[in-house]
């Protein structure tokens, strides 16, 4: 299998990626995940905009998607906190998120995401969150 | 139950809340519920349903379905500490995690708005099974409450 192929394996043994309908493509090392636009998605059906929640989900998950690939674990990474910033909302179109790791150590990474729409240069939201990498039971003894 | 909110005269405000909560496409896609209402407290249900799953091996549901429900959850609250409800739009959300959510069992939470000013409100949630004591997850989030504006300016945009 292709890294792309193993990618789109690993996204389509998520319940929740099927769910938001989310795919990825892969250059390179670099991932960018695309949440193409669908009505359920919708946060407010007037505007229409899309819900923050999901747009927070699709940056949580390039996060976690991008820092697998980085650590090349075959677990995958836990969310310890995630940051959101709301920078304009989410219209009824295709949105694309990509992550950046900023710092893996032993335990725990540091990473950076955005999601945007139209211009790469204008994005809708940001990320910043920690997560748990590594071997987990070392990590966190109570799980 | 209701009786300290600002929440105007007309209606029920529980009915209000609850027919906002379903009012969203993404929120009734997740099956969200409102369960109860105090001062600016709203408490509400996150079903569990396998298609939310974001660990096929553990079977616990995914991270992005807490932010969903705690962001929906903040917004209610919000807008049940305004006097005049109308949309809030979210500034900022913060997700501390302290543990995974049990597989197999619904999510619920309090979401608390302390302070609304003018123009933001600040409100705190906690998300857990059983108890508030044992929690899955803390969020502290801000919310722009003149959104109105924006959003109908929005709106007359489509429109034409």
């Amino acid at each position: 299998m292709t890294p792309q192929e193993q990618l789109t394996a690993a996204l389509a043994r998520i319940p929740y990626a099927t769910f938001l309908g989310v795919r990825a493509e892969l250059k390179g090392d670099e991932l960018t995940l695309v949440l193409p636009y669908s009505e359920h998605l919708l946060g407010n059906p007037l505007l229409p905009a899309l819900h923050g929640g999901v747009v927070g989900a699709l940056m949580e998950l390039t996060a976690i998607t991008q820092l697998a690939i980085a650590s090349k674990s075959a677990k995958f990474p836990k969310t310890i906190d995630v940051g959101f910033d709301y920078l304009r909302s989410g219209k009824p179109v295709d949105t694309f998120a990509r992550a950046k790791v900023i710092k893996i150590g032993r335990r725990i990474a540091n990473v950076q995401a955005e999601a945007w729409q139209g211009e790469r240069g204008q994005p809708i939201a940001a990320m910043h969150g920690h997560f748990l990498v590594g071997d987990d039971d070392a990590a966190n003894p109570k799980t | 139950m209701a009786s300290e909110t600002h929440y105007g005269e007309g209606g029920d405000v529980f009915e209000r809340i609850q027919a906002m909560m379903k009012w969203t496409p993404q929120g009734r896609a997740l099956g969200f519920e409102v369960t109860k209402l105090e001062g600016n407290h709203v408490w509400g249900r996150a079903p569990y349903k396998p298609e939310l799953v974001g660990d096929p091996e553990t079977g616990v549901i995914a991270g992005g379905v807490i932010t969903t429900f705690l962001d929906q959850l903040c917004g209610m609250a919000a807008v049940l500490a305004m006097k005049e409800p109308s949309m809030v739009a979210t500034i900022d959300i913060r997700i501390d995690y302290m543990r995974g959510a049990t597989p197999g069992r619904d999510v619920l939470a309090e979401a608390h708005c302390y302070k609304i000013g003018r123009n933001v409100a600040f409100v705190r949630a906690v998300a857990f099974e059983d108890d508030a004591g044992n929690p899955i997850a803390h969020a502290t989030a801000t919310f722009m409450v003149n959104a109105t504006r924006k959003f109908g300016a929005n709106l007359t945009e489509k429109k034409s």
